[in-house]
Parts: structure tokens; sequence; C-alpha cells
């Protein structure tokens, strides 16, 4: 595959403030790649460098094998659909999409043919003449995307374009972004705080941290390999434990010594273990490997969410069997359902869910969607 | 919570409103009505059109050197005081333009300080500010005094229709560049980023962006300006040495001279032309608007 846009060494600070540190991405033709983290971890300024409304203290922007470092945002062969849209109220439906074409001079009837395709494209042909302040904000984000694409950029720029949105809505869009990508075969490259989003739509995911690549993979391998605890809690829920591998093959935490499938991480050495809660099958006690408390049950439809405290850790199972509070299980664990990560800076920081709420990760949710 | 009912809350709202209705009548509605009721009729109180035919017809002999020629007095005093008024608006929109974009993208705490700059002047009496400059553009004065320093001048400016202007541009500067400034400062910086995503150079922003979404302000600001400088008085006597009778100097002068009816007369017609200027200009806005 060929690479379309370079970052390298890329280091950004605001007012002395580090957003982004010594980062390095490469993006290929043709992908859905997404930047996935937190408020505040650098993803928005990655967008916005790569669109040129920024410019890095250190590094390079490289955009099919030139420089871009210098190049302003007009230049640049790369449009960005921006959070709350940024539609020109004084224009209709109609101008907001031909704005690009007319500043390019490009002749009259070439921009009527043009705009009405990507009208169609996104579902909104009719609306020509429509003020596009009196569109729904879904109908709106759909003229940002036409208005962004009928130049046909070689990357197309999303920065959190469904945040705005309700659920149901944000649903369909996710899936109409993918397959306008498909139909298009423009690179995307979406920013979001929603972890859900990113391994739906993507092809690659980028999980971000304070200003840092913590790890760059497929959404399986994101999901299935996490590179460190921040990762395995960032995506999907994780019991992070400590843990001493020692030896290909054999890991210790909790007090039992498990098999597992990883394998060239020495002897004898600390490591963090990931068990997802999924991946945890409710025994008898007898038959356990781990032996635990339950010390709470929450109904969710598909399944049960359980707190089970196993020598003062408490783990996370999601499973179909009821069980009660109190009740003294056993848990088994599947070689295959262990994950052995290296030590980092975000070892003992997540993965146990003795302060877990469901309401405590509404409001994280909630804070991060204001992010500017 | 108690809800007034809807009859109530209408009666309670006139109520509110009913000092301002009858302060509007009395200092706005009357005075209006006595203008038009003396602009057609004559001392005795009799109907007439005289008055109104009179702005249109009154000639006079303009002598320039050698060569006299009849003129239309008052249609020429009109034309006058449309041409400085616009070069003075004119000039008002070049200057405050540019300098309400810089104030909008500035820190909030520079905005807050230019507003209070701008606005200071204006709290100082405006025959003051008049007196001001006529101290500045003396042939002796500071201007060219400062002109006399680097080697240059003295430039004769008092009593040009160039002094003139300078008293208008510098009374009605604060007029033009608030509104535009409040219109900018709203706009959201995000359009102006989208527009160079998509291919616009910083002109092209300016052209196809800035400028008309700040269109309202614009014209907001060339109606608050055009209209008292039009009308304006005193500044042409004092700045232009009473060379360029002004309209405004004209409904005075009737007036000192007790003709007060003509003077109605001259006033009514200035109103009416500047209402249907301000209708046009505000049907255009709304168009633009409209098309947006």
């Amino acid at each position: 595959m060929k690479k379309i846009i370079e970052l390298k060494n890329i280091t950004k600070t605001f007012d002395g403030e580090v957003v982004l540190d010594n980062i390095s991405l490469d993006i290929y033709d043709n992908e859905f790649l997404t930047l996935l983290g937190p408020s505040g971890c650098g993803k928005t300024t990655t967008l916005r460098l790569i669109g040129g409304f920024e410019s890095a203290d250190a590094g390079d922007i490289i955009f099919m094998g030139e420089n871009i470092n210098d190049v302003p945002p007009h230049k640049r062969n790369v449009n960005t659909v921006f959070q709350r849209y940024a539609l020109f109220p004084h224009l209709n439906v109609f101008e907001n999409v031909a704005f690009p074409l007319r500043e390019k001079k490009v002749p009259k009837s070439e921009i009527d043919q043009k705009v009405r395709e990507m009208l169609s494209l996104v579902a909104l042909t009719g609306f020509e003449h429509r003020s596009v302040t009196s569109l729904s904000g879904g109908q709106q984000q759909r003229v940002a995307i036409a208005r962004a694409l009928v130049s046909q950029p070689k990357v197309l720029l999303l920065d959190e374009p469904l945040a705005a949105l309700d659920l149901k809505l944000r649903k369909d869009m996710q899936q109409e972004l993918k397959k306008i990508q498909k139909a298009t075969g423009i690179t995307f490259v979406f920013v979001t705080h929603d972890q859900e989003e990113a391994l739906s739509m993507s092809d690659t995911v980028v999980v971000m941290s304070e200003g840092r690549i913590q790890q760059i993979g497929t959404p399986i391998d994101i999901y299935n390999e996490p590179e460190n605890a921040f990762v395995a809690d960032f995506i999907g829920e994780s019991n992070i434990l400590d843990g001493v591998m020692l030896e290909d093959r054999k890991v210790a935490f909790s007090g039992h010594v498990f098999d597992c499938v990883d394998a060239g991480f020495g002897r004898k050495k600390p490591v963090d273990v990931v068990v997802r809660p999924e991946d945890v099958d409710i025994v008898t006690e007898e038959k356990g490997m781990l032996k635990g408390v339950v010390t709470s049950v929450t109904f969710l439809g598909v399944h049960y969410e359980i707190i089970v405290d196993i020598n003062g850790f408490k783990w996370m199972i999601q499973t179909t069997d009821f069980v009660d509070v109190d009740e003294h299980i056993g848990l088994y664990i599947e070689p295959d359902a262990i994950h052995i990560m290296n030590k980092s800076e975000y070892s003992g920081m997540f993965g146990d869910y003795s302060s877990f709420s469901n309401e405590l990760d509404e409001l994280s949710d909630a804070e991060s969607e204001t992010e500017e | 919570m108690k809800k007034n009912a809807p009859g109530q809350r209408g009666l309670l709202q006139k109520l509110i409103l009913a000092p301002y209705s009858v302060w509007a009548a009395l200092f706005i509605v009357v005075p209006l009505g006595f203008v038009a009721y003396y602009a057609f009729t004559d001392s005795a109180f009799h109907f007439t059109f005289d008055n109104i035919t009179r702005f249109f017809t009154a000639t006079s002999t303009v002598t320039e050197g050698e060569i006299s020629r009849e003129v239309h007095t008052y249609l020429l005093i009109f034309a006058r005081s449309l041409k400085l008024a616009v070069i003075s608006t004119f000039i008002c929109l070049l200057m405050g333009y540019p300098m309400a974009y810089i104030m909008a993208r500035a820190s909030d705490r520079t905005q807050k300080i230019l507003v209070t700059l701008i606005m200071i002047p204006m709290w100082m009496n405006f025959l003051i500010r008049t007196y001001a400059w006529m101290t500045i553009l003396q042939d002796t004065g500071i201007f060219n005094g400062i002109l006399g320093l680097v080697g240059l001048g003295p430039v004769h400016i008092i009593g040009t229709e160039g002094a003139v202007v300078i008293g208008m541009v510098y009374d009605y500067f604060p007029y033009m560049i608030l509104p535009i400034y409040s219109i900018m400062a709203k706009m959201d910086v995000k359009l102006l980023e989208a527009a160079r995503d998509l291919g616009c150079n910083n002109l092209g922003v300016l052209r196809r962006v800035i400028w008309p979404l700040s269109l309202p302000g614009v014209i907001s600001g060339i109606i608050m300006v055009l209209i008292p400088s039009i009308s304006t008085f005193y500044i042409s006597q004092k700045l232009g040495n009473g060379k360029f009778y002004l309209i405004g100097d004209a409904i005075e002068g009737q007036y000192v001279a007790n003709n007060l009816h003509f003077a109605a007369a001259i006033a009514f017609i200035l109103m009416v032309i500047l209402l249907v200027c301000m209708a046009l200009m505000q049907r255009y806005a709304n168009k633009k608007a409209v098309a947006a």
C-alpha cells in the first residue's frame, strides 16, 4: 500500500504545555484511519496539523512524498469536516457545496453537475435551495461532507463529526460514512473519543494518550492484543492484573499459575495481564482456578455484568448465567483468554473495578464531548 | 410558580410600556406632527405647498471669478451635503472596516481597551470636539506646526471641504466601527478556517465569507454615519469657515431668521429623502439575508 501522509517526529506545544510529544504516523492511501483517545490526548491537534491550521514546533509532515510543513491550508489537497460543521450561513445548500468549486473557477455547468452528484451521494437531492440553518443536525452533517468531498481531495479529515448527533442518527451516519469512504476511495482520517465508533468503522485505529501514540493497529489487534494497560482499559472493559511471567506460556497472577499462549517475555518477568470480562467462565468454587465472592450483579439485557471480589481485587465478568450477590463462585480462564503486556507507565492505573460505576463512565464521556 | 393568564400578562405589559409610549408620543410623534404641520402651512396657518415648492425652485446667483450663474439654491445645498456626507461615510467605512476586523481578532483584553479608546471621544461635547479641530487645522495650528518641524507645509486646510470632511469623519467614526465590530466579534472562527480549507486565500476568505457575513453591520454603520452627516450643521460653519453651507445649516439659518414654516419644510423634505434611502438600504440588506 502507498503511504499518503507521513508524520515524522512531530512535537507541538501550546503555552509551554506539550500536546504532541514526538509522534510519528504513516497514513496509507484509501484507508479509514481513526485517531482515538480521551479529551486532551492530542488527536484533534494532529488533525489540525494535517489540515494546516496549526504548525508543528518540530518534525515534518510529508504529503505524497513532499514536505508540506509550510503549505497553507488552501493549497493542501486535504479537506476537513468540522466538528460543528461550519457551514456558511449566508449560502444555501447548493452554494455551500459549490463553494470550493467557485473558488477554483470551475465552469458553471460542471459545478452544477458535480454538486448534484455530491448531494445525491449524501442523499440530499432536492435540498439545493434550502437554507443551511433550516436543516437538522444530520442533514447539516451531510452538507458538510458533500462540501468537503466535492473537490475530490486525496484525504478527508473528520473532527468528531458525529459527536453532536443523537445515538440512533450516529449509528446510521457511521454506516453511511463507511459507505461513502468505500465508494469514493478517499483516505479518511477520523477523530473520535468513542471506542465503539472507532472499532466499528476503521481499517486502522491509532490510540493516543497524553500527546503520545500508544498503539497503531487494526480494530481486532487493538482489542485482542493491547499494547499496554491504557489501551486495554480504554478499548472495551478489561481486568488488568499484576503478574509474573514465569517462563514462556506460564504466567502467575492472583496466586495461581496459568497456562497462556504468550511467549518471549523472558523468565520471572513482571508483566500486566489482561483478561476480558466476556472471556471468563463461571464454575463451581471447587472447580475454579480462582475463587471469589460476587459483590454486585447488573442485568444488561444481553448478559449480566457481575463484579467478583478475588483476594481484594474486583473483577468484572460478563455472563449469561445467573449468579446471586454474596454467592461464592469459581473462575475458569482458557489459556487464549489471557493476554500478556509489558509493564508501562500506566501499570496499576487501570483494570480494577473496585470503584466502578456506570455513572462515572457516562460522566467522563460527557466531558470529552465538550472538547473543542 | 404562578402563571399569568395571557390577558393579564398583556395588561401588565401595556402598563410597563405605558411610560415609554407616552414619552415616545410626546417627544417623537407630536414634534414630527408639528414639523409636518408647519411645513404645509403659511404664516397664517393656512394650508399651502409653497414652502415645499420653494425648496425645489428657489434660485440665487453664484459668482465664481468673472462668471455668474443662476443655481437652484436649496438643491445645490442638498447636493453639497449629500456629497460631503457620502465622502465622509466612505472614508469612515474604509478606515473602520479593517479596524473592526483587527479589533474582533485581538485578545479579549485588547478588544476592551480599543472599544474604550474609540468611545472616549464620544463622551466629549460635539462643539468642543469641533473647536479642537479648528485649533488643530488652522494655518498656524498644531497640524501645520508639526509639518513645519519636518520641513513641510504649511498646508491650508481650514475653510476647505477637506476640513469639513475631517470633522465629520472624526465625529461619526465610532458609529461606523462599533456595529461592524460587534458583528465581526460574533463571527465563528471555524467558518474562516472552513473557507481556507476549501481553497480560499486570505483575500478569498474576506470576499466570500467575512464581507457577506458582516454586511448587516456595514449597512447599519453606513446608516448611522450617513444620516447624521447629511443633516449636520455647525461643523461646516466652524471648519469650513461658513463657505460650505449645508442643509443642516440652511434649516438652522431659516429657523434663526424666524422662517419656521420654511425651516420645517426643508426638515420635512430631508426626512422623507432619508427615510426612502434607509428603506432601500434595509431592503437590500434583507434581500442579501434572504438570498443567504
